[in-house]
């Protein structure tokens, strides 16, 4: 296949082809979807909730397909906007915590090497 | 106040017409068509069970012009059920068993007779459900209306799309959810949402935007619980129920360019489960001009029932048993993921 300056690495369409993974090696793609489906049923946690967790990873992962996903179905499982923004703020949290706390390890290297 | 939007009728919008809400639905390809979803449910040809509940549209005026309407319903709207086919559905009630009345409009209470039809139907043994969009409790002439329902055992049947403001005020009007809140509270002090069965306090949640309805029961103990914590408010279930891709709602999914996605996530999402619950198969909708019809939505999309007698005036019990459905695209709606009827979900 070739591509031009249109193409792009990222194409919404392929989300709807996610089941395509399963072509090869589909025993072990049926064990992940169907253990993706029961993680994401009512448990402990509510639909909902473990929805939200998904909304905040996807944004941490930076995944554009989950984004799309997650977005929608935050909002299809009760979810307003103002609570969805308070999970992406919770995921840029730990991401730029985990960006600073290595600052200590940046603070130990300059009092080892530093004078 | 909550402000008004023109109503479809105001603008002279094309979508006022229910033959070209149909035709705009037509246009589209969608992946599998209605016909054969219902045989893949073993509904095809979809019919009626019997009626159950006889729903009464009083008429199209409102207080609101929530973006989503079905009805096309406003301050503008001047349809109003005549007397003479109210009396027709009393004499209705009064020659079969029909259990429950299920009064809707626009805000069924603006119509002039209101109390007396309650009064009348309360008279006669049957359960009263109002389908009330709460604001009209917050207007002067009908702010003792809480205690009329306690005293008629109405159940009443609130829209509220989220227990939380912004959602509710984006589709139903600014400053909607405030006054709803107030009108919740007056509910819950003359006994609604405690628990009682004659004092059932019903909240109605359906998608602010082109999304299908979260699953209600998973979402009921969630709100409960908010709104307790949230507003101190108290109710007894939760309805999600699914938006239909017509009137005012299929102008907004046009105008977001959103139809044709909606139109595929609906039919995708088609749940043979759900199509044994749907209430047009237990119900029988009286337009305000007397026309029956299977349901609301089919009512506004101008789809009368396919019996020979289609009006109040001659309405045959013993043939709407057993009828055929009038179906179209719209009725997907209906039957996406967890079902959904004027009860909320149906699977």
């Amino acid at each position: 296949m070739t591509m031009d300056k249109h193409d792009h690495y990222y194409h919404r369409d392929d989300l709807g082809r996610f089941g395509e993974i399963g072509n090869n090696v589909g025993p072990l793609a049926e064990k992940f979807f169907a253990w993706y489906g029961a993680v994401f049923t009512d448990g402990a946690l509510s639909a909902r909730e473990k929805s939200l967790i998904a909304l905040a990873v996807a944004h941490a992962v930076q995944c554009p397909y989950c984004i799309d996903s997650y977005t929608r179905d935050a909002l299809e499982k009760g979810s307003d906007l103002d609570q969805m923004t308070e999970a992406v703020h919770v995921a840029a949290a730990i991401r730029g915590g985990a960006s600073l706390v290595h600052g200590v390890q940046m603070r130990n290297t300059t009092d080892k090497i530093g004078m | 106040m909550p402000r008004h939007l023109p109503t479809l009728q105001e603008r002279r919008s094309p979508l006022a017409s229910a033959s070209t809400q149909l035709d705009r639905l037509h246009a589209l390809a969608l992946p599998r068509e209605l016909d054969a979803c219902l045989a893949e449910a073993g509904h095809h040809p979809l019919r009626a069970e019997g009626v159950k509940v006889l729903q009464l549209n009083l008429g199209k005026r409102c207080n609101q012009t929530c973006r989503h309407c079905h009805v096309d319903a406003g301050p503008d709207r001047t349809e109003v059920m005549a007397h003479e086919v109210v009396v027709r559905c009393l004499e209705l009630l009064d020659r079969s068993a029909i259990a429950t009345v299920d009064i809707t409009g626009g805000a069924p209470e603006l119509h002039p007779e209101f109390r007396w039809i309650v009064e009348q139907v309360h008279r006669r043994g049957r359960h009263v459900m109002d389908r009330c969009n709460l604001t009209i409790l917050e207007t002067r002439p009908y702010r003792d209306l809480p205690q009329f329902f306690a005293d008629h055992d109405v159940e009443v049947v609130c829209s509220l799309p989220h227990y939380r403001g912004p959602s509710t005020d984006a589709q139903r009007g600014d400053g909607v959810f405030a006054s709803s809140l107030r009108a919740l509270r007056r509910l819950n002090e003359v006994g609604y949402g405690q628990g009682d069965p004659k004092r059932r306090l019903v909240l109605v949640s359906n998608p602010v935007g082109a999304f299908l309805p979260a699953s209600q029961r998973s979402i009921e103990a969630e709100w409960k619980r908010e709104l307790r914590r949230l507003h101190g408010i108290e109710f007894d279930a939760l309805f999600c129920i699914t938006n239909m891709p017509i009137s005012r709602y299929l102008e907004w999914l046009e105008s977001k360019g959103n139809l044709a996605s909606y139109m595929d996530r609906l039919v995708t999402a088609f749940n043979p489960a759900a199509v044994e619950g749907v209430m047009c198969r237990t119900t029988l909708s009286v337009g305000w001009d007397g026309t029956l019809y299977d349901c609301d939505f089919n009512q506004m999309l101008e789809l009368p029932i396919t019996t020979h007698r289609r009006t109040i005036h001659d309405v045959d019990l013993d043939a709407l048993a057993g009828r055929a459905i009038a179906v179209d695209r719209h009725c997907f709606g209906c039957t996406a993921g967890a079902g959904s009827s004027c009860g909320g979900a149906t699977a």
